[in-house]
């Protein structure tokens, strides 16, 4: 348990300062997603039908999916099946060895994240480029992405300065975001122009019409399969949806709780590949079908990748996206990772203070707290939480059983608390106190105040 | 393709075995705002998106307004695709190759309808003889007609069902980025500006 959430999180608030600002610069997204779903009269009429359609899509996956590829073919698209990331991984790479593709460009994709396609591609010797502003930075900087909407939110403009110093030549200091940005055009310019293929994810995929739609900010997406002869998108089995007017459902929902922004600048919709060009969907499972067979957990797969509920989430906002371990961060990266290998994420349903934030703001209302509630049930009858926490949490359980053991135990600890030295008190294990005083202990119990109360009330009465 | 077909047949066993109980797709009827002028709404979500709006009477003006961008007057490498509007100095269909769109400065695209919510302009790819243009352009103009401005997303969707589906997008404002530092910069990896004419 050494790797988990609160280590790493420690290592993070550290840095007091940039703890601090990070809190602000993510706390200022989810006001501005607020502004935006605030001006729309029927926002919450719009989740609620949302919510209503990815139910629907999950009772009929399979019939969708089957749906989606007869359409698709017929448009010319190449429909391929991956079981998990490592059959993902092979598709793309023999996709692109056959065609003898060396240099990728791809456009953002949390599913080839989640596979750890870069990695696998670099080793077979195909230079992978990131297009996306923010993931191109944590590319150069050799870490992932720390949320799914704004892959370099943790970096300050100075440190992005000096790693585009080194690899895009830029001038020592300079750290305007407006030359930086433009420095990256120039040079993601020539990355498209020499591209063999280009890659994207899929934000929806329509079952009804055999299309996909992919919501891009900057236009790198449609760079990078406009100018390629080779177009692979790659999605999981979730994103599909019936219908195409169910798109105006997702659009109207997608930008404004990701950023604010009433859609995103780019939403195109492929129906098949340019002349003489070819396009491939594969459609990965990689764990998924498993998530739906899990009833308390299973809506975690209507999500839309929109980024609110890390946004909003008082945990994320101070603790950075890294600390999670997983390529989804946040409340609903907590779900997810967890439902596919607890043992490596078991600290994470505990990286929540349960507040329900994450639900309220999501537009297709996952009910994110109560997953991470039943998950950490799930982990606690597995024996994956630390035998202290197993311990006070079975003493306090008994404690709360008897309600003369309560009484006592409530009697003692008001006694002694204010009489004990604080070397006492805080001790190692007591982590509250590491950061915090601990409160002043009242004189009586709550029953005891209240039953004076009821006393005296009584006594003015008669 | 053998192990590729028995994944397929894998994957769908176990999400048809893994399926919730069966539950209704929900209508649609009734989402959306109305509003009473789309045109303004439109003018200021253009604006609200980092884009440029204009509404004449008629191509001509529509010609004369995108000659009187700044962009324009600066643009050495136009296409245009509106007959009538801006200055074309290149033939789009005899262009084979996208790769040498590059150093387009100035494209004037037609748009199908434009919707007030958001400012997205559908463009259909029929439209254009090469997908990359209205990216790759330096600088990007939009033209629609004032009967194709709808109030919301779901109008939009309606009057795109009846055509034949091919590559399509919607484009609200010029390319953007905030990557670094939630600052936002305009004219990252598409056009740096985006302006809408509405004729009529």
């Amino acid at each position: 348990m050494a790797s988990g959430h609160p280590e790493a999180a420690a290592r993070f608030v550290a840095n007091d300062d940039r703890a601090h600002w990070h809190d602000q610069a993510v706390w200022w997204i989810r006001q501005k997603r607020d502004t935006a779903s605030a001006a729309v009269t029927d926002w919450e009429a719009l989740r609620g039908v949302a919510a209503g359609i990815k139910r629907h899509v999950l009772s009929r996956l399979a019939d969708y999916l089957e749906e989606f590829e007869r359409n698709a073919t017929a448009h010319g698209v190449q429909i391929h099946w991956a079981r998990d990331a490592a059959e993902h991984n092979a598709i793309v790479h023999k996709l692109l060895t056959d065609r003898g593709v060396t240099k990728l460009v791809k456009s953002k994709s949390m599913l080839t994240e989640e596979c750890k396609l870069n990695p696998y591609l670099e080793a077979r010797g195909i230079e992978v480029i990131d297009t996306d502003l923010g993931e191109r930075i944590v590319q150069l900087a050799g870490e992932p992405p720390s949320h799914i909407v704004m892959p370099a939110i943790h970096r300050r403009k100075e440190e992005i300065g000096e790693l585009f110093q080194i690899h895009l030549r830029t001038k020592p200091g300079a750290s305007d975001p407006k030359y930086l940005t433009e420095a990256a055009r120039h040079h993601l310019r020539d990355k498209f122009l020499e591209a063999g293929a280009g890659l994207t994810g899929v934000n929806f995929a329509v079952a009804e019409t055999g299309g996909i739609v992919v919501c891009t900010n900057e236009g790198n997406a449609d760079m990078g399969t406009s100018l390629p002869p080779l177009h692979i998108a790659c999605m999981g089995v979730e994103k599909i949806i019936p219908r195409e007017r169910d798109l105006g459902v997702f659009l109207r929902l997608l930008a404004r709780s990701a950023t604010g922004q009433p859609v995103t600048a780019y939403s195109t919709h492929y129906h098949g590949p340019r002349p003489g060009a070819e396009m491939h969907v594969v459609i990965v499972d990689n764990g998924r079908a498993d998530i739906l067979g899990r009833e308390a957990i299973r809506s975690a797969l209507s999500c839309i990748r929109c980024g609110a509920c890390m946004n909003t989430c008082p945990v994320y906002r101070r603790s950075g996206g890294h600390s999670y371990g997983y390529t989804v961060p946040g409340p609903i990266g907590s779900v997810l990772a967890p439902a596919r290998d607890p043992a490596s994420h078991a600290s994470l349903p505990f990286a929540s203070t349960l507040c329900g934030s994450c639900a309220d703001v999501c537009p297709v209302r996952i009910d994110l707290h109560h997953q991470l509630l039943a998950l950490r049930q799930e982990m606690a009858h597995n024996k994956l939480v630390p035998w202290q926490k197993r311990t006070v949490l079975r003493l306090t359980a008994w404690v709360m059983a008897w309600s003369g053991l309560y009484r006592f135990a409530g009697w003692l600890t008001r006694r002694l608390w204010p009489v004990l030295p604080r070397r006492l008190l805080y001790v190692r294990w007591n982590v509250w106190g590491r950061q915090r005083e601990l409160p002043v202990m009242p004189r009586d119990s709550f029953g005891a105040k209240y039953r004076r109360l009821r006393r005296l009330r009584r006594g003015a009465r008669g | 393709m053998a192990s590729t077909r028995s994944s397929r047949d894998d994957i769908l066993a176990a999400l048809r075995r893994n399926a919730p109980e069966a539950s209704a797709a929900p209508g649609l009827d009734g989402l959306g705002v109305v509003f009473a002028d789309p045109f303004a709404e439109l003018a200021r979500s253009m604006v609200a998106v980092g884009g440029a709006y204009v509404r004449v009477a008629d191509i001509a003006a529509a010609h004369a307004a995108v000659a009187a961008l700044p962009q324009a007057g600066s643009a050495k490498k136009i296409a245009s695709l509106v007959p009538g509007v801006g200055q074309p100095t290149i033939d789009l269909t005899a262009i084979d190759d996208p790769h040498a769109l590059a150093d387009l400065d100035l494209a004037v695209l037609p748009g199908e309808l434009a919707v007030a919510e958001n400012a997205a302009v559908w463009v259909d790819g029929k439209s254009l003889p090469h997908r990359a243009v209205f990216v790759i352009t330096d600088h990007l103009v939009l033209v629609v007609h004032a009967r194709d401005v709808v109030s919301h997303m779901h109008q939009a969707y309606e009057r795109l069902a009846g055509r034949s589906r091919g590559h399509g997008l919607f484009i609200s404002g010029p390319s953007k980025t905030a990557d670094i530092e939630q600052v936002l910069v305009v004219g990252a990896q598409g056009a740096r500006t985006c302006a809408l004419v509405i004729v009529g």
